[in-house]
C-alpha cells in the first residue's frame, strides 16, 4: 500500500492517535461494529478482493492482553502444505492499519513471521496471506491494549538516533544450503509516528519509519517487506529461509527519511 | 465518613519528627481508592510546608491538603513531583489555591505534556471525571541538585539519569536525615520498570552514598532502613537484569523471556504479575543492543 492509501485509510478512521478517550470508548464496541470495520479496512486494503477466514491455515498468535502497548510481539504461522507469497498483518483500529506486508521471494520458506507492532487500542489483528493461486486467507485475534501510538515511555530520542540503522542477524540453528532455517532481525530505528512528544524541545518528533525491509542471498529475494507506523520502534522480523550457497545475506532498510541502511551478514559454514 | 475514606488508611504517620507520610494502599486504582495508591506526604518546617508528592487524584490530593490543614496553618509553598507516573502527580490542582511553586525534574514538563491525556483518559475511566484530577506543570525545573529551605530545614533535591522512569527526583531532609525517594524506591510492591534497568542500579549506587538513616520508598511501608532497605530492590532488579541478558543471549524471544524472566522473586512482591511481565519487556527492549 502507498502512501497514499495510508494516508487515506488515516484520514477515514479519523486519525486521532493522541485522543486515547476514544480508544477507550471503543473498548466497549460490539462484534458487529468490529465485523463492519474489518470489511471497511480490508476493502480499502485489498480493493475488494474476497477474503476467506482459514484458521487452519493460517495461524496468529499475540498475548490477549499486551503487557506493553508500543511492543506487542506477534507471531503468525503457516500451514506446511500452503504456498503463499505475501502476508498483510493488519491492526484495525490503528491509525494505519496496514502494519507490514511480506512479499516472499525464491528463498524464503514462509512458515514462520514474527514481529513486534504498536497497538492503540482494544482491536482486531488480521493476518491476510495471498496463496500462490491468487486467492486470499484469512485469520485474526483479539487484542487488548491501548496506548501504543501514543504511549509514554522513558525512552531517549536522542539515544535512539544515534544507534538508528544499526542490524542484528541472529540465526536459530547453524546454516546449511537447501534446508529451512530461522534468522531473527533486529533493526534499530525509532520508527516514530509522529505522534511522541520531544522531551527537549516538546514539539511533536516527526514521523520517521521503516517503508522497507529487503532481505536476500546472492542477489535471491529472501523477502521485502513493507512497513509502517505500527510496527514497534526497533523493528524486529523472526523469518524462515532456505539459504543457498554460503554467501552472506544482505539486508537493505529504507525509511521515510529517504535514508538507506545496508548491512551484509556472513552465514557462518556448519560445522566448521 | 464515605467508602472512598474508609478503604483508605487516610491517618498520617511521622516516621521523623516533621517527615509526615500518608501511606498509600497496595492495590491498583480503584474507584475505593481513588488512586490513593502511593506514599505521599509533606515536610513541616518552621516558615511553611514543602508537599512532596501531591497524590493520585484530585481527591487524594484535597485529603491530603485537609490533612495538612489538620496539622499546620503554616503555608505550603512548595509542591514536590519526584516523577510523572499519576499516581504521583494527578492530585497537584488540589494545591493551586494554595498558589505554591512546583517543582519537579527538568524533562518532567515534556514529560507530563507527552503522558497527559493518555493517563487522564486511563485514570478517568476508573475514578470518574470529576475526581480525577492532572499534573500541574512544574515552573521550578531541577537539573542536578538544588536546595530549598522551609525555615532552619533545608531539604536536598536531587534529579537522576533515566531509572524508573527519566524524570526520576529525591528529597533529603537533611535535619532528620530521611530521603524521601519516590519510586526509585519500591518495598514490598514489585518495582516498575519505566525507564532504563541499568540506568536504575547506577542511580541506586548513587543513592546509597546519602547520607540519609532512613527512607521513604513511593510504595511500601511509611519508611525504611537506609541504605539497607534498598536490598531486596536491588536484587529483583538484578536478577531481572541478569534473567533478561540470559534470555537475549540465549536466542530467547521477548514472549517467552516475559514467561520466565524474573520468576524466582515471584513470590517476594506483591502485584508482580501486575508488572513482571512488563518490566522484562522494557528490559528486553533496552538489554537487546548490549
Amino acid at each position: 500500500m502507498g502512501m497514499n492509501a495510508r494516508l487515506r485509510l488515516a484520514a477515514s478512521f479519523g486519525a486521532a492517535c493522541l485522543a486515547a478517550n476514544l480508544g477507550m470508548a471503543r473498548a466497549a464496541e460490539s462484534e458487529a461494529s468490529r465485523a463492519a470495520r474489518w470489511h471497511d479496512v480490508a476493502a480499502a486494503i485489498f480493493s475488494h478482493r474476497p477474503i476467506t477466514e482459514n484458521s487452519d491455515l493460517l495461524h496468529l498468535e499475540a498475548p490477549p492482553r499486551a503487557l506493553d502497548a508500543a511492543l506487542v510481539p506477534v507471531s503468525i504461522t503457516i500451514g506446511p502444505s500452503a504456498r503463499i507469497v505475501a502476508l498483510t498483518l493488519v491492526v484495525d483500529d490503528n491509525p494505519a492499519p496496514v502494519a507490514a506486508k511480506f512479499a516472499f521471494g525464491t528463498l524464503a520458506d514462509p512458515h514462520l513471521v514474527k514481529t513486534r507492532i504498536r497497538v492503540d487500542q482494544y482491536t482486531l489483528l488480521h493476518a491476510v496471506a495471498e496463496l500462490q493461486d491468487g486467492s486470499l486467507v484469512s485469520t485474526s485475534r483479539f487484542i487488548k491494549a491501548a496506548g501504543g501510538c501514543s504511549a509514554p515511555g522513558g525512552t531517549d530520542p536522542a539515544a535512539a538516533l544515534a544507534r538508528i540503522g544499526r542490524m542484528k542477524l541472529h540465526l536459530l540453528a547453524a546454516p546449511v544450503p537447501g534446508m529451512p532455517v530461522e534468522a531473527e532481525l533486529l533493526i534499530s530505528h525509532p520508527n516514530a509516528n509522529g505522534m511522541q512528544m520531544d522531551p527537549v524541545t516538546r514539539l511533536y518528533t516527526p514521523a520517521r519509519y521503516v517503508q522497507s525491509v529487503q532481505v536476500s542471498q546472492g542477489g535471491q529475494s529472501v523477502f521485502t517487506m513493507q512497513g509502517d507506523i505500527s510496527l514497534a520502534e526497533d523493528p524486529e522480523i523472526t523469518f524462515g529461509f532456505r539459504p543457498s550457497g554460503t554467501a552472506p545475506l544482505d539486508v537493505v532498510v529504507d525509511d521515510s527519511a529517504k535514508t538507506v541502511f545496508r548491512q551484509s551478514f556472513p552465514l557462518a559454514p556448519h560445522g566448521s | 465518613m464515605s467508602p472512598a475514606l474508609a478503604a483508605h488508611p487516610s491517618a498520617l504517620v511521622q516516621p521523623a519528627p516533621g517527615d509526615f507520610v500518608r501511606v498509600g494502599v497496595c492495590a491498583e486504582a480503584t474507584r475505593a481508592n481513588m488512586d490513593g495508591i502511593a506514599n505521599i506526604g509533606f515536610i513541616l518546617g518552621r516558615t511553611g510546608v514543602a508537599v512532596i508528592d501531591p497524590g493520585g487524584s484530585l481527591t487524594d490530593g484535597q485529603r491530603l491538603r485537609a490533612s495538612i490543614r489538620a496539622t499546620t496553618d503554616l503555608p505550603i509553598r512548595y509542591v514536590i513531583m519526584t516523577h510523572a507516573h499519576p499516581d504521583h502527580v494527578f492530585g497537584a490542582r488540589a494545591f493551586l489555591p494554595d498558589h505554591p511553586v512546583f517543582i519537579g525534574h527538568w524533562r518532567l514538563p515534556a514529560a507530563l505534556a507527552n503522558r497527559e491525556a493518555y493517563d487522564h483518559a486511563r485514570l478517568a475511566a476508573v475514578l470518574g471525571e470529576a475526581a480525577t484530577g492532572g499534573p500541574v506543570i512544574p515552573t521550578l525545573l531541577v537539573h542536578d541538585t538544588l536546595s530549598i529551605d522551609l525555615g532552619g530545614r533545608v531539604l536536598a533535591l536531587t534529579a537522576y539519569g533515566a531509572a524508573h522512569t527519566d524524570t526520576d527526583l529525591t528529597i533529603l531532609d537533611q535535619r532528620t536525615a530521611t530521603l524521601w525517594a519516590g519510586d526509585l524506591l519500591f518495598a514490598g510492591r514489585v518495582p516498575a520498570l519505566d525507564g532504563n534497568l541499568t540506568g536504575w542500579l547506577h542511580v541506586l549506587d548513587q543513592m546509597a552514598g546519602v547520607a540519609a538513616v532512613r527512607a521513604i520508598p513511593g510504595h511500601g511501608p511509611d519508611a525504611v532502613p537506609w541504605p539497607a532497605g534498598a536490598d531486596d530492590e536491588r536484587r529483583y532488579l538484578t536478577v531481572l537484569l541478569h534473567d533478561v541478558r540470559a534470555a537475549i543471549a540465549s536466542g530467547q524471544d521477548i514472549d517467552s523471556a516475559t514467561a520466565q524472566a524474573g520468576r524466582s522473586e515471584e513470590r517476594r512482591w506483591a502485584l508482580f504479575d501486575a508488572y513482571n511481565g512488563h518490566n522484562v519487556t522494557v528490559a528486553y527492549k533496552e538489554l537487546q543492543w548490549e
